[in-house]
């Protein structure tokens, strides 16, 4: 088994209440000098290797992200 | 009759309110089911409201690889009128049927009231008994209806007329240039965040403005 890490972004021009929800609260909680919070989502698969990236990457392209307004890594790890 | 379909995917919530829509605008209503396949030779289809599997990973994006969505979109790209309604839209952009995406309310609110829209384009399948820039009143009710496309984009729809809808007496979620539904280029695919379906008697609606939606469709295809 080898693992997967799929990560998915909000494209940088799509506004991002959630983050902006979460910055507002940080200073309530004494944080300070936090400028920008981005919320994305995180995917963990497990995949029989050898892994194949390309389809990998056409998974994340096809469903975990909406590349209208979201881009996406792919990382093989271990 | 005319006969037109209304999609039920798990967890889509005004499926029943649409084929009463249908129904009262003198139509036959289909039940059609989201594991099938067939399409069951309906005149038109509607995508109903509601939060299809839950709304897990994006709003419409598990509905989007249904088995009837494949049929669908494989019909509405040789004609078919196709109404997205909320829930149903989502599933139309995941689709690539209409372009852009609907993300989280700018305010983080569940938005719940009669919303005003002006009536931009009546020479769409779903819109032709309405007048160019009659204004009407619907439900909205999204946590997710805020429309965003790129900048070239949203030029491109409203160079070519394609904003049917537009959000009028304020914008209930930050939908870019206050855009409450759009087209494809055929005019047969629509989408709109707003409920017509909820609107289609005195009782029940806070108009009957929805009516139309439906009456157009069957007119379309009447006179077809």
């Amino acid at each position: 088994m080898t693992r997967v890490i799929v990560d998915v972004m909000l494209k940088p021009e799509i506004l991002d209440p959630q983050g902006n929800a979460i910055l507002g609260a940080l200073p309530r909680l004494g944080f300070e000098g936090i400028s920008v919070v981005r919320q994305g989502k995180h995917f963990e698969l497990e995949v029989d290797a050898p892994v194949d990236e390309a389809a990998m990457r056409q998974l994340a392209d096809t469903l975990l992200a909406n590349t209208v307004i979201e881009d996406f890594t792919v990382r093989v790890v271990e | 009759m005319t006969r037109i379909g209304v999609v039920t995917f798990p967890g889509s919530l005004d499926d029943r309110d649409a084929q009463r829509a249908v129904r009262l605008a003198g139509g036959e209503p289909v039940a059609l089911w989201h594991g099938d396949w067939d399409l069951y030779g309906v005149d038109a289809v509607v995508l109903p409201g509601g939060f299809s599997y839950g709304d897990y990973l994006r709003c419409g994006a598990i509905a989007r690889f249904a088995p009837v969505m494949q049929t669908v979109i494989e019909a509405a790209t040789h004609g078919l009128p196709v109404l997205g309604i909320c829930n149903g839209f989502q599933i139309l952009c995941e689709s690539h049927l209409l372009p852009g995406a609907l993300t989280r309310n700018a305010h983080l609110l569940f938005r719940n009231r009669d919303q005003r829209l002006t009536v931009e384009n009546v020479d769409t399948a779903w819109t032709s008994a309405y007048r160019p820039g009659q204004q009407i009143v619907v439900p909205v009710k999204n946590g997710e209806g805020c429309y965003v496309a790129a900048p070239d984009v949203l030029d491109r729809l409203e160079g070519e007329g394609r904003v049917v809808f537009r959000y009028a007496d304020g914008n209930p979620n930050g939908s870019a240039r206050d855009i409450a539904g759009i087209t494809n280029e055929r005019g047969n695919v629509v989408g709109l965040m707003p409920h017509p379906e909820h609107a289609v008697e005195d009782l029940t609606g806070p108009s009957t403005d929805g009516l139309a939606f439906f009456t157009s469709v069957l007119g379309a295809l009447t006179s077809a």
